[in-house]
């Protein structure tokens, strides 16, 4: 689940777990982009990341394969304080 | 999930979504600042630099049972994402013999597909029953 963690001055961030999305340069770009929006399939595994975040008065992190044995519901949205 | 630090996450929390639910949003609200995680789930608008109104069903293997994407002015049904999920989690506990048809909501009939039930549909499931 999610572990407490300690936060300083940088913006703590996150990203995928495992194989790493590569940036390269310019041409091969268009590709990976595409390749990058095709990992997601219903019927096939969800792409591992970590991230940090926010849980009732503590930082945390957060792994999304430390949730196997769970139903998850992973919401994105645009941003806090916007209203819908 | 969204483009916001976790110090802007506690900031809502603290100051508005608390008023909204008592003690505040139980589950982590998580940061994604730069959009890595949106862009490997294809939500991350790259022009606007925030991430769409992306919501993922996974099960407890990890698997993606579905998904909902919505540009951001239309707010999504909570109850219909926990109608998916029962749905979902009753195929599962059936181990795949039960379907939910169309409209299916806990306590309406579910289907057994086999031989028995081949264009025979209609007599078990009427349209109707499509809507609530």
């Amino acid at each position: 689940m999610a572990e407490e963690m300690e936060v300083g001055c940088a913006r703590p961030t996150g990203g995928p777990v495992g194989e790493s999305v590569e940036e390269e340069v310019n041409e091969k770009k268009a590709t990976i982009r595409k390749e990058v929006s095709s990992m997601i399939h219903v019927g096939k595994k969800a792409p591992d990341f970590a991230a940090p975040g926010y849980q009732q008065g503590k930082f945390v992190s957060a792994k999304l394969s430390d949730y196997l044995g769970k139903w998850v519901l992973l919401c994105f949205y645009p941003g806090d304080f916007t209203f819908v | 999930m969204s483009i916001d630090s976790v110090f802007v996450h506690k900031m809502w929390d603290d100051n508005e979504l608390s008023k909204m639910v008592d003690g505040g949003v139980p589950f982590p609200m998580l940061s994604d600042t730069g959009g890595k995680v949106g862009k490997i789930f294809g939500v991350f608008d790259e022009e606007a630099g925030v991430e769409n109104r992306g919501r993922f069903i996974i099960d407890p293997d990890g698997i993606i049972q579905g998904y909902e994407v919505l540009t951001p002015p239309v707010g999504r049904n909570v109850g219909e994402t926990f109608r998916q999920v029962q749905a979902f989690q009753l195929v599962r506990e059936s181990k795949g013999k039960e379907a939910t048809p169309s409209g299916w909501k806990p306590g309406k009939v579910t289907l057994k597909p086999g031989p028995d039930l081949v264009g025979k549909v209609w007599e078990v499931w009427k349209t109707e029953m499509a809507f609530d």
